[in-house]
């Protein structure tokens, strides 16, 4: 039994590994589309005029009242549609040209719900900030923009290390979503790995304890971030789930 | 400061209006202020003192009037209000620190950021400034690590590091607790006695008759009346200002003429 196992890992392991891999890349390129795309919309949602900040809700609400499976599948299978297609090859973009590789449709999925959840945890900590210290910004000479940019940002950025540290381990779980689309991630090549050997029992619970390690030394990290940007004499609210 | 023209006002407004909704909160506010002198405005809750002090740095922009500051229109349409803000100095109730900074950088970011002045240069100054309110030991703490008097001294350095022409407190002592008072008074009387031209929204009547020049009594977005201390204090011209000073006085009793 024992020899078996040792046996058997060294037979997956190269395949969980290129798996593991292929999900901490998607995990750390879908926060920093999300991350792109969420401060901005917060930003608009906050400082916008009505039209942007009508826009920036709406969006916000499409993505987080829709299931994140929906948004995969309509970016993977629904953009790739032959009548959209030849729509677009007619307006002279290339032909096929929505229609995605697995990995992009999965990077600009996870990437753009991240991006609605983001900007709500930005919006929360620029609120949470408050307009006295805009208005004194403002009342010194300084224009919006740096009033936002020196004075408001720099404590809303810190405000949201903790959310954002939930947004991380949400992201590295939410990745195994992918694995629907045909992208070879770490539940990807777990999945393979059980359909060949039909052992559920032991490749569940080793995956789900692979995701709770990732999670957790994310969760310590960003507990080191968040003491590291403390500033002295503020107490931080920690918002963890 | 130019003093060529001593006699004329470095403030200026005229026929200042503004409303919020249903709410008529100035009605034709018209008030001078020559350099050096220090206006305190008291009158009670809602009666559009700050929404005055607001609109000279234009904070709030009013729906009529003209307000002119050392000779520039700042209602006019194409005013850089970012260039007129620089050189008004602001005090608010809550202080308003930026919590992230220091408090020498605190004071140091609007030469920074406004005026472009070297960073050394720049905290060389709000080193000076922190002085000039009693506070060089406090140079590193965080607002966080601060007491609300302490607080409150260093968002006047902040604002007289910017050299302003005018100061305007908003209740600067309001939301402290009173033990805390007497230190931003006296910082704030150690201005008027050099000279910085002042205009104060204060409940603190000790200051008021020590330190104004001029005290201006407004209710209902008007100004009542306006004078010297001994004026509205002793010989009020409007039955409504010897009834808001009488209140003030009953319920602050004999402290009023010792505090501040």
């Amino acid at each position: 039994m024992i020899p078996n196992l040792v046996e058997f890992w060294e037979m997956i392991w190269p395949n969980l590994g290129r798996g593991l891999i292929v999900t901490l890349k998607l995990s750390a390129g879908a926060l920093l589309i999300g991350l792109l795309i969420g401060l901005p919309t917060s930003l608009l949602r906050v400082y916008g005029t009505r039209g942007m900040r009508a826009a920036a809700t709406a969006f916000v609400d499409i993505i987080r009242g829709t299931p994140q499976l929906v948004q995969l599948f309509f970016i993977y299978y629904g953009l790739a549609d032959a009548g959209l297609n030849a729509i677009l090859v007619n307006l002279g973009f290339p032909n096929g040209f929505l229609v995605l590789e697995p990995m992009v449709a999965a990077y600009v999925a996870l990437g753009v719900n991240s991006g609605a959840y983001q900007a709500e945890y930005f919006r929360g900590a620029i609120q949470a900030v408050g307009s006295g210290q805009l208005t004194a910004a403002r009342a010194l000479g300084m224009t919006r923009l740096q009033a936002i940019l020196h004075i408001v940002l720099p404590q809303a950025l810190r405000l949201a290390v903790a959310p954002w540290s939930n947004e991380a381990a949400y992201m590295v779980k939410y990745t195994s979503v992918v694995s629907l689309i045909a992208v070879s991630d770490l539940f990807g090549e777990a999945r393979r790995i059980m359909s060949r050997h039909y052992n559920q029992m032991l490749m569940l619970p080793l995956v789900g304890l692979v995701y709770l390690a990732i999670v957790l030394l994310i969760t310590w990290l960003m507990q080191h971030v968040e003491k590291r940007v403390a500033i002295p004499g503020v107490e931080v609210e920690a918002q963890r789930a | 400061m130019t003093d060529q023209t001593p006699e004329a006002p470095i403030v200026r407004i005229r026929d200042l209006h503004k409303r919020y909704g249903d709410l008529d909160v100035l009605r034709g506010v018209s008030l001078d202020v020559t350099r050096g002198e220090v206006v305190v405005i008291i009158g009670p809750s809602g009666t559009g003192k700050s929404t005055l002090l607001r609109c000279i740095n234009q904070l709030t922009r009013p729906d009529s009037g003209r307000v002119w500051l050392d000779g520039v229109e700042v209602t006019a349409p194409e005013c850089n209000l970012n260039e007129v803000r620089a050189e008004v100095g602001m005090v608010f109730q809550d202080f308003n620190l930026f919590n992230h900074l220091t408090a020498i950088k605190n004071v140091a970011i609007g030469p920074i950021r406004v005026l472009h002045m070297d960073r050394a240069q720049a905290l060389e100054l709000a080193r000076y400034e922190l002085e000039r309110v009693g506070l060089a030991g406090k140079a590193d703490a965080y607002p966080g690590q601060l007491s609300g008097g302490q607080k409150q001294r260093v968002a006047i350095a902040r604002a007289l590091a910017m050299k302003p022409k005018v100061m305007l407190f908003d209740e600067p002592t309001s939301a402290l607790d009173p033990e805390l008072i007497g230190e931003v008074l006296e910082v704030m009387k150690k201005l008027a006695q050099e000279h910085m031209t002042m205009l104060v929204v204060t409940h603190e009547m000790g200051f008021a008759r020590e330190v104004a020049n001029r005290i201006v009594f407004m209710e209902g977005g008007n100004i009542v009346e306006e004078g010297p201390p001994a004026q509205l204090f002793y010989a009020a011209q409007h039955p409504r200002t010897a009834e808001f000073l009488g209140k003030i006085a009953d319920l602050y009793g004999d402290e009023q003429g010792s505090s501040g």
